[in-house]
């Protein structure tokens, strides 16, 4: 009965996926949204990913309203989780003693490749207004980073009094530079308020770098927390 | 058959079988997973139904001048889209998780058969 009802909802919405797949045409053009923001990006912006752009400057609002929701994340599993840790007292100290440690080939493979991944996140987050990336992507390669460390050093722990802070600083600077693209410029959170500079230049595209590089420390800072949460 | 149908078709597939496993197991982490693989689907529609014939991916460099950007790629919107989508589809998942453990320590099982008495 159980299965029977399952397999029919299933098959149902099989049928509909299957006709949306059978009557599916691939577009030959743009739409007229994407095509205007696929010419305004590069020319307004200055910036030549033109996903970027879109991100942070013209649904820049959307994307902090994405930010607050890891916040507002990472707060409900510390509310979940954290009790636990209080309730147990000790526990924590006794978990340090009983863990076993890593062997040498794990913990001496994550010493070497922190660091590169470390680089490899700050390129992400650097060069997300030139090519693929940007600072969410880049915040959680750098949260991987912390994973890593988690996994092969069981002695390790991540403060988080310090992430808090870095994270409270950089939501606050996103927004301090939102207001200041009110004063300075077209709207809120418009890039800008910087001079543009030369096309495809590092330093280029306005207040995207600078939002990229905070984004990336809050994504970053948020990941973290909730990984350091889940430690057993 | 075009490469995007093909893309289409695979993340329809995808979310199929997440709604499979959410339906049939009773384990709460295999449900989460089940929740994980209908998510990853959806993103993999998202970025199939945003694909123009012959595009690339739009950015503008050597490979992709200014002038014909317009005729030359693909849809941003719906990428900029799976980017926010990626970002909560984590959040809804590891509050699932934390959920998960919370549920463990209350009962020491994860089967959802347990989990009766909450109703109404």
């Amino acid at each position: 009965m159980r299965r029977g009802a399952i397999v029919l909802v299933v098959g149902l919405l099989g049928i509909i996926f299957a006709t949306i797949v059978f009557n599916y045409s691939e577009r030959a053009l743009l739409p007229s949204l994407a095509e205007a923001y696929v010419g305004l990006v590069p020319r307004e912006l200055g910036a030549p990913n033109v996903i970027t752009g879109i991100l942070l400057t013209y649904r820049a609002f959307d994307t902090l309203g994405e930010v607050a929701v890891l916040f507002m994340v990472a707060a409900s599993i510390g509310l979940l989780l954290g009790a636990r840790d209080a309730e147990r007292g000790e526990a924590p100290e006794n978990d340090k003693a009983e863990a076993t440690p890593s062997t040498e080939i794990v913990q001496n493979g994550a010493d070497m490749l922190v660091p590169l991944i470390a680089i490899f996140a700050a390129y992400i987050v650097m060069h997300g207004h030139l090519g693929p990336g940007g600072g969410f992507q880049g915040g959680a390669v750098m949260a991987s980073c912390i994973l890593l460390l988690v996994l092969a050093k069981p002695e390790f722990r991540v403060k988080l009094a310090r992430l808090s802070a870095i994270e409270s600083l950089a939501g606050l600077l996103i927004v301090l530079v939102g207001i200041a693209g009110i004063v300075l410029a077209g709207g809120f959170l418009d890039n800008r308020i910087l001079p543009l500079g030369e096309f495809g230049a590092f330093f280029s595209a306005g207040a995207i770098p600078i939002l990229s590089v905070l984004l990336g420390a809050k994504v970053g800072c948020e990941l973290s927390v909730i990984i350091e949460r889940f430690r057993a | 058959m075009t490469i995007s149908t093909i893309v289409l078709a695979t993340g329809l597939m995808l979310i199929l079988i997440g709604v499979w496993g959410m339906l049939t197991h009773r384990d709460i982490l295999r449900i989460i997973i089940g929740f994980s693989l209908m998510g990853t689907g959806s993103h993999i529609v998202i970025i199939a139904i945003g694909y123009v014939a012959n595009g690339t991916a739009p950015i503008i460099d050597a490979g992709l001048s200014l002038a014909d950007a317009s005729s030359r790629s693909v849809d941003p919107i719906p990428s900029a889209l799976a980017v926010t989508a990626i970002v909560i589809g984590f959040a809804v998942t590891s509050v699932m998780l934390a959920y998960a453990i919370r549920l463990y320590e209350a009962k020491k099982t994860l089967s959802i058969d347990a989990f009766m008495d909450s109703k109404w």
